[in-house]
């Protein structure tokens, strides 16, 4: 856009009088100019310290954290199961629990996130429905995350009898990420050409066909961004599994491939982020490092999984064609 | 790109793999029947959470609990032995206070920075910027959580001389930190939907660009602006895990920025481990599951609202 | 725990390589030993050194609270839990309706709870009656110098309670213990998630006073001695005082069984009993039984 350069101020109003004199520049920005353009400056300059300060106290937060967790940050911290009760070793069993969590979860709520986003922009007409269906992703994606703990409690924990499960944990994160992938494949598909459509239409071919053969393989991009930022955030997050599924400790044989991949669907599991939220309310004796070396680690696995997306989204944008 | 390769695979028929095509192709009713009922799937899931949170609540709402005396007392003592009493008084305000200030504090900042990264910013920095917030919003909340409760506390103390570090003070400051990135991101998607010939009229009227932020941007985006407050105040109420370690949880009304709170997500997630499945407590801690649910959805469906009146106006 | 898929192998699955199978290892016993927080430490502790000792047994070790490990004990989820309380009389009821059975305790060690305060604190002693006029909710005390605490030497002069959440096992222990029963505790005290926790934030609180097992003890805070009557001479909590009972909040650590336990798991409590068992107590910081020998 035009005006986002900086250096050229607005020209001088041809009414404003000439300014007498020789000496004078007859284009000298008058005082009103000179006040604007002072404000104007002022502004922008609150404008990015207020910027700066929420991005340069988060940056030194995590580089301090980061600087904390340094001495332990090794191979075997990420790779040692907890010891010495968990006091020592590492973060692996952990590790494996949030990564089956989210897994699980994405392998439920990603055909139905993705088919919901479908119908929402291919098949839904603008009526009541399709309101209240876009009003119930909202919701969803707005419902505080304990309340969806409770929902997990009352639906997969009791009511399908699933126990406090590594499945019922899955399913509570399933339906909390929904609405990520919903939202983010309606915007991926809103993204293909109208047009694209229409040809492949007019080429006789279903309302399914077209969907099948154009517009999903051409919005691949936006879904797969849609499904990172879920993995993301069933990764990070801790009240919906915290009764039912995540606990405290889970045993892990001390040897054997079984010591790699400790849980079965119907156990309970451990995960990263009830892992540091123990740690650094229950479990005595443990060091602090063991402490910033767990929440540094859950942070760049969020961040790094979300950098991911961003990469992508960049790279698939870069490659578009229309 | 895929669109013309895969239009000569539909139509070439002698290729492998024609079989599952045709297959996918005549089982289309089925298909969208599928399709249409993961659609309909988000308003299943919002009437579940209700019904399930509802049931177990039931014990609580029928019988058990007297409604006026829930939300009117500040006695909240669920294991007394000799009477237990539940009131949410003291949990109530201790959420809306801790939003409060979170959003004092998140607003001013919120928009701030949706101002200068939309209007003021261009090219690399405007996407560098955008990226960060993206990446903030990432944090775990219970990163956020320990945080506040290792490195925040000690400072608060070291810098007003509270007499605790773990207090509304900290939650406000946590939770403003975690619900910018949503205000931010939402008031610049605003902004960016204020048409450009505004814009270029204000310029050419002689307007600063100061002057059209405030005179020109922030009233024809006013309606995306507040849903982006809206969002911000109802991520900030609903958060957990955060809230829980960095407020204290002390069941009372504050008296001051420097005291301990409780809020209503905190006091589920600390006691219902704790209860006996079935019993009173717990039931009511689905009843105030249930009283988040409700407050939430309306936030939500005011910013839904508002939205819609920006629309309406455009249109 | 008869049927476990694999969970590396439901990946496979996904990839069309399905495969479950059965890993329950027919020659090893498996014992679930489930409840308070309190006691996970030393439950893991024990089944670590057990299962070193005999490996076909290995006995998984959960947290959750003393509620959750009776609740899952009824339901048949677990065969130990371990409690920091007593079972109350309607959770019996519910083991002998649902199990035809009596609830079988045994118990395996005893806990101090220690006073704690912030290592800044001149205080060195604190009676019962002034623990529960800080704490019950008719007391009284709120201040540090009402306890001879010369004023601004902690920055404040109100005393910051850290109390544990409402409904944990310790909570009930230290409001029976302390205040006396059918009391409840003064509203607006800080509610710490866990016993790590309420000694952590003594230690960054200068003003507070808090509760938690004398295991959790570092080196920035300070455990005071408790007397029962004010003016009495404090008793420190160490293992003698609190096994001879001069230490007044100390609680037994409880395993519960239905029915006699027989096979395994009466020889993993065996174990716990003998001196071997008792000795971690010891190095963790609880207290053991008092040895036969």
């Amino acid at each position: 856009m035009a005006f986002h350069s900086n250096s050229i101020s607005p020209p001088p109003s041809p009414l404003a009088p000439l300014p007498k004199g020789e000496g004078r520049n007859p284009f000298a920005p008058s005082a009103l100019e000179k006040h604007k353009k002072i404000k104007e400056t002022a502004a922008q300059w609150v404008l990015a310290a207020i910027t700066l300060m929420l991005v340069v106290p988060v940056a030194a937060i995590l580089g301090y954290l980061f600087v904390k967790a340094l001495p332990v940050l090794s191979f075997s911290f990420l790779f040692d199961n907890p010891a010495n009760r968990m006091t020592a070793g590492g973060i692996w069993a952990p590790l494996v629990g949030t990564f089956f969590l989210v897994l699980i979860s994405l392998a439920a709520a990603a055909p139905i996130g993705i088919l919901a986003g479908v119908y929402l922009n291919e098949y839904a007409r603008d009526n009541w429905i399709t309101r209240s269906i876009n009003l119930a992703v909202m919701n969803l994606a707005g419902v505080p995350s304990i309340v969806h703990g409770l929902f997990g409690v009352g639906a997969f924990v009791l009511f399908a009898g699933m126990g406090r499960s590594l499945l019922a944990a899955s399913c509570t994160l399933a339906v909390m990420t929904l609405p990520v992938i919903v939202t983010s494949t309606r915007e991926a598909l809103a993204a293909v050409p109208m047009s694209f459509r229409e040809a492949c239409w007019n080429m006789g071919a279903t309302r399914w066909q077209t969907i099948r053969t154009i517009v999903l393989p051409n919005s691949i991009s936006g879904i797969l961004t849609g499904v990172i930022l879920q993995v993301s955030r069933a990764a990070g997050e801790t009240a919906p599994i915290l009764f039912t599924g995540a606990v405290f400790f889970m045993p892990t044989p001390p040897h054997g491939w079984e010591s790699f991949f400790p849980y079965g669907l119907d156990d309970y599991c451990m995960a990263l982020s009830m892992h540091l939220f123990t740690l650094a309310t229950q479990v005595r004796g443990v060091s602090d490092e063991y402490l910033y070396g767990t929440a540094v680690v859950l942070v760049g696995l969020v961040l790094v999984v979300n950098s991911a997306s961003i990469v992508l989204r960049g790279y698939l944008r870069s490659r578009k064609k229309w | 790109m895929s669109n013309a390769r895969t239009a000569v695979k539909t139509s070439n028929t002698r290729r492998p793999g024609v079989a599952w095509r045709v297959v996918l192709d005549r089982a289309e009713p089925l298909i969208e029947w599928i399709i249409r009922l993961c659609g309909w799937s988000a308003i299943f899931f919002v009437f579940a959470i209700f019904f399930f949170v509802f049931w177990e609540a039931v014990p609580a709402l029928f019988g058990g609990v007297n409604l006026i005396e829930f939300f009117t007392s500040t006695r909240w003592q669920p294991s007394s032995e000799v009477r237990p009493e539940y009131g949410i008084l003291a949990l109530l305000v201790g959420t809306v206070s801790v939003t409060a200030l979170a959003m004092a504090i998140a607003v001013p900042l919120g928009l701030g920075a949706a101002v200068f990264i939309s209007e003021f910013c261009s090219g690399k920095l405007k996407e560098i910027l955008k990226i960060v917030i993206e990446l903030l919003a990432a944090i775990p909340s219970i990163v956020w959580g320990f945080v506040g409760y290792m490195v925040l506390g000690p400072i608060i103390i070291w810098a007003t001389g509270a007499a605790v570090g773990v207090n509304l003070l900290n939650g406000g400051i946590i939770l403003a930190l975690m619900s910018v990135p949503i205000i931010v991101s939402v008031g610049e998607d605003a902004l960016k939907a204020v048409p450009d010939s505004y814009r270029e009229a204000a310029l050419s009227l002689g307007a600063s660009r100061w002057e059209i932020v405030y005179r020109v941007l922030f009233p024809a985006a006013k309606n995306g602006l507040l849903a982006a407050v809206l969002l911000g105040v109802g991520r900030a109420i609903g958060e957990t895990m955060a809230v829980l370690m960095c407020t204290g949880h002390a069941v009372q009304i504050p008296h001051g920025l420097l005291d301990p709170i409780c809020t209503l997500t905190a006091t589920i997630a600390s006691e219902l481990g704790e209860s006996v499945s079935g019993g009173m407590h717990y039931s009511v801690l689905f009843m105030i599951g249930l009283v988040l649910f409700l407050i939430t959805f309306a936030v939500n469906l005011a910013a839904d609202l508002v939205v819609k009146g920006v629309r309406n106006e455009q249109r | 725990m008869s049927l476990r898929f694999n969970l590396i192998l439901f990946c496979l699955l996904l990839a069309v390589l399905a495969c479950g199978c059965d890993r329950s290892r027919e020659n090893s016993v498996a014992i679930r030993n489930e409840g308070s927080d309190t006691m996970v430490n030393i439950a893991q502790a024990w089944a670590e050194q057990y299962n070193q000792k005999h490996e076909d047994v290995s006995v998984q070790v959960l947290g959750g609270g003393s509620g959750v490990g009776i609740a899952s004990l009824i339901d048949g989820n677990c065969d130990m839990a371990n409690t920091s309380r007593k079972m109350k009389p309607d959770e019996m009821k519910i083991v002998r309706e649902k199990r035809g059975d009596e609830p079988k305790e045994f118990i395996v060690g005893y806990d101090a709870l220690a006073i704690y305060v912030h290592k800044r604190n001149p205080l060195e002693s604190i009676s019962m009656e002034e623990l529960a006029d800080l704490y019950g909710e008719e007391g009284k005390l709120t201040k540090w110098f009402e306890l001879g605490v010369p004023v601004g030497t902690l920055g404040t002069d109100k005393i910051i309670r850290i109390n544990r959440q409402s409904g944990s096992g310790t909570y009930f222990y230290f409001r029976k213990a302390v205040l006396g029963k059918g009391k409840d505790m003064k509203l607006g005290s800080i509610g710490a998630n866990g016993s790590k926790d309420a000694v952590s934030l003594v230690s960054r609180t200068p003003a507070a006073i808090g509760y938690s097992g004398m295991g959790y003890a570092t080196d920035d805070v300070k455990i005071l001695k408790v007397s029962r009557r004010r003016g009495e001479p404090g008793v420190a909590p160490t293992v003698a005082n609190a096994r001879s009972g001069a230490y007044p909040i100390t609680r037994p650590l409880r395993i519960y069984t239905i029915g006699e336990p027989a096979g395994p798991v009466k020889e993993y409590i065996d174990w716990i009993l003998s001196p071997e068992g008792q000795e971690i107590v010891l190095q963790l910081g609880y207290v053991p039984m008092e040895s036969n020998e």
